[in-house]
C-alpha cells in the first residue's frame, strides 16, 4: 500500500495479502522461522483428514477422500476377463487417475495435467508394491475366467498433497469393495444382479461367500516439503509451488517402506531429513488407520 | 554370506562403465553413457529462447523428452521424463539463462541421468554439481546388491533407484563442505523405490549405493576431464 522505502520494512507498509502474493518465500520464511504455517498448523501437523465410504452408488467400491480441501474420489468396477496366457490364475488391476479442470485453475480442458500420469504410475507401483491386492484372489475359474477391476480416482479439488488423498481414496475404495455375485451359465460366467437371488434357485452363485477381498499390508503415505532446515508434512498447493522439494514416504501397516518417493528438487536429503520424514509418516500412519477403521465401522453399522 | 550373481560378481561391484560424449554432430551436447549392456543416448539442445507456457520466466528451464526405443510414449514414459526433470533441474544453475529451454531427449533410468549428465555437461551449460545415479536392490534375506541386470531385479524384493550429487573437488577448505556433521555428497537428489522392504533395508542401500557413488563420480569426472583439453582447441 505505501510505498517500501528499505526492504525490512517492506511487511509493516504493505498489506499482508499484497506481500503473500509478491513475495511469497520470504511470506513463508517468516512464517517458518516462528515455527508455523500461515494456516496456523505447526510444522509437523496433517490437515484434517474424513473419508465417507460407498459415495458412488452404482460402483461396486467407493470412497471420498478429504485431506483438507484436497479431494479424491475413487470408484471401482468389476469385470469378467480372461486371464493372459502367462498368469492363468491371476486377475488383474487398472488404475487410473484423472485430474478434470474442476480441480484446480491450472489444468485447462483440452490440456491434461502434467502431475495425473505421474500419480497414475506412482499409485500403481504403490499398489502393486505393496502387497495389498493379491491377484489370484481374483481369478474365478482357473485359466478361463477372472475379474479385472478398474479404479478410477477423478481429483476434485487439487489442493497438495494429491498422491496422499488418491492413495486413500483407492484403499478405503477397496475396503469398501464388494464383489459381484456371479454365476456359470453354460460355461459362461454371468453376473447376477442382486434382487433375483430368491427366484434363481437354479444358478447357483460361483463366489456366493467371497465377497470381500482380504487385504494384506495397508500402504498409507505421507508428503513432506524439505526448505533449508524444515521439514513440513501435507504441503497445500500454495506451499508446493514456491517451496519445491517434495519427498513422500509410503509405509504399510507393518512398517515396512513401501516406496520412499524424492523426484529431484533443489534441497538434498540427508539422512537425518530422511530419518524425519520416516518417524513423520509412522505417526500418520497410526492417525490414517484409525479413521479408515472408523468409516469402515460407520458403514457397517448401517 | 557369498552371493552368487549371474556374472560373478560380488554384492558391491558395479558393471563396466563406459562414456562417450559428443557422439552426435547436430545436438549441442550428446553422450553416451554404458554400464554393462545397458545403453542410453543422451541429446541436449540448448539453451533456445523463450519458455514454455506455465514456466517461470525468471529461470532457464528444462524440457526432458524420453523416447523408447520401442513402442509408444506411455505413462511410464511421462514418469520418467519428470522424474529426470525435476532431478536436473536441482542441479542446473537456473538463474544464468533466464527465459531459455534446454532440450535433453533421452532414448532408457539411472543410467539416463547419468547419461544426460555426461551430455549437459557436454553442450556447455552451467551446473551446481554433477549426479551420479546408482541402482541397489534389497533381497529377501536382507541384503543388498548394487547396479542389477535386468534378471536380477525382477527377482529382488525391492529396489531403490538413487541420485546422489558429484562431490566437489576441495577448492574449498575441509571442513565448509559439511552440512549437519555430513559430507555434502551424501544428500540424495533423487530417490524412486519399487517393491516394500523395510526402513533398514532401505538406509542400508543409501549406504552402499553413496560408497559407489563415489566410484562412480571419479570415473565421471575422469571420462570428462579428457575431453576438456580437446574442446578447448576447437573453440578457438
Amino acid at each position: 500500500m505505501g510505498l517500501p522505502n528499505a526492504s525490512e520494512d517492506l511487511s509493516s507498509e504493505m498489506e499482508v495479502d499484497a506481500f503473500r502474493r509478491l513475495f511469497p518465500l520470504r511470506y513463508f520464511e517468516r512464517h517458518l522461522a516462528e515455527s508455523i504455517r500461515p494456516d496456523a498448523r505447526p510444522l509437523s501437523r496433517a490437515r484434517d483428514t474424513t473419508i465417507s465410504m460407498g459415495a458412488v452408488a452404482s460402483a461396486d467400491g467407493s470412497a471420498l477422500a478429504k485431506i483438507g480441501s484436497t479431494t479424491m474420489l475413487a470408484a471401482i468396477k468389476m469385470e469378467v476377463m480372461t486371464p493372459s496366457l502367462e498368469s492363468p490364475d491371476e486377475g488383474c488391476v487398472s488404475i487410473d487417475f484423472h485430474m478434470p479442470p474442476i480441480c484446480s485453475p491450472l489444468v485447462r480442458p483440452g490440456r491434461p495435467a502434467e502431475a495425473a500420469p505421474v500419480v497414475a504410475k506412482q499409485l500403481s507401483d504403490t499398489i502393486s508394491s505393496s502387497g495389498m491386492i493379491n491377484l489370484k484372489e481374483l481369478s474365478l475359474v482357473g485359466g478361463k475366467a477372472a475379474w479385472m477391476v478398474y479404479l478410477d480416482i477423478y481429483c476434485l479439488d487439487a489442493d497438495g498433497a494429491l498422491f496422499d488423498a488418491a492413495l486413500l481414496s483407492a484403499v478405503a475404495a477397496f475396503s469398501n469393495l464388494q464383489i459381484p455375485t456371479v454365476s456359470l451359465d453354460d460355461g459362461k460366467i454371468v453376473m447376477l444382479p442382486e434382487e433375483q437371488k430368491e427366484e434363481n434357485s437354479e444358478k447357483e452363485p460361483v463366489n456366493k461367500e467371497k465377497r470381500k477381498l482380504t487385504l494384506g499390508g495397508i500402504p498409507f503415505s505421507l508428503t513432506c516439503i524439505l526448505h533449508k532446515n524444515y521439514i513440513l508434512a501435507d504441503p497445500t498447493s500454495e506451499e508446493e509451488s514456491i517451496m519445491e522439494t517434495l519427498v513422500t514416504v509410503v509405509l504399510d501397516s507393518s512398517n515396512q517402506l513401501v516406496s520412499l518417493y524424492k523426484p529431484g528438487g533443489a534441497v538434498l536429503a540427508y539422512t537425518s531429513a530422511v530419518q524425519d520424514c520416516i518417524a513423520l509418516t509412522r505417526q500418520r500412519v497410526k492417525e490414517l488407520h484409525q479413521i479408515l477403521e472408523e468409516a469402515i465401522s460407520g458403514m457397517e453399522i448401517d | 554370506m557369498e552371493v552368487d550373481r549371474a556374472d560373478g560378481r560380488n554384492p558391491n561391484q558395479l558393471r563396466p562403465l563406459a562414456c562417450s560424449c559428443s557422439i552426435l554432430h547436430r545436438a549441442h551436447g550428446s553422450a553416451s553413457w554404458s554400464q554393462g549392456d545397458t545403453k542410453v543416448l543422451a541429446a541436449v539442445y540448448g539453451p533456445k529462447a523463450g519458455t514454455k507456457k506455465n514456466e517461470n520466466p525468471e529461470k532457464a528451464s528444462i524440457e526432458v523428452i524420453w523416447k523408447p526405443r520401442t513402442g509408444q510414449i506411455g505413462k511410464p514414459e511421462k514418469e520418467y521424463e519428470i522424474i529426470l526433470k525435476r532431478t536436473l533441474q536441482s542441479i542446473c544453475i537456473l538463474t544464468i539463462n533466464p527465459n531459455t529451454t534446454t532440450s535433453v531427449i533421452i532414448q532408457l533410468l539411472p543410467c539416463a541421468i547419468n547419461a544426460a549428465c555426461a551430455a549437459l555437461v557436454d553442450a556447455g551449460i552451467p551446473m551446481k554439481h554433477l549426479a551420479v545415479a546408482i541402482c541397489c536392490c534389497s533381497a529377501e534375506s536382507g541384503y543388498c546388491i548394487l547396479d542389477p541386470t535386468k534378471l536380477e531385479e525382477q527377482k529382488m524384493k525391492g529396489f531403490a533407484y538413487l541420485v546422489f550429487p558429484n562431490s566437489i573437488l576441495s577448492v574449498l577448505p575441509e571442513g565448509s563442505s559439511l552440512v549437519q556433521g555430513e559430507p555434502m555428497e551424501h544428500g540424495i537428489i533423487t530417490s524412486v523405490t519399487h517393491g516394500a522392504m523395510s526402513v533398514d533395508d532401505y538406509f542400508h542401500c543409501l549406504e552402499r549405493g553413496r560408497a559407489a557413488s563415489a566410484k562412480l563420480s571419479d570415473f565421471l569426472r575422469r571420462s570428462l576431464q579428457s575431453k576438456l583439453p580437446g574442446d578447448l582447441s576447437k573453440a578457438e
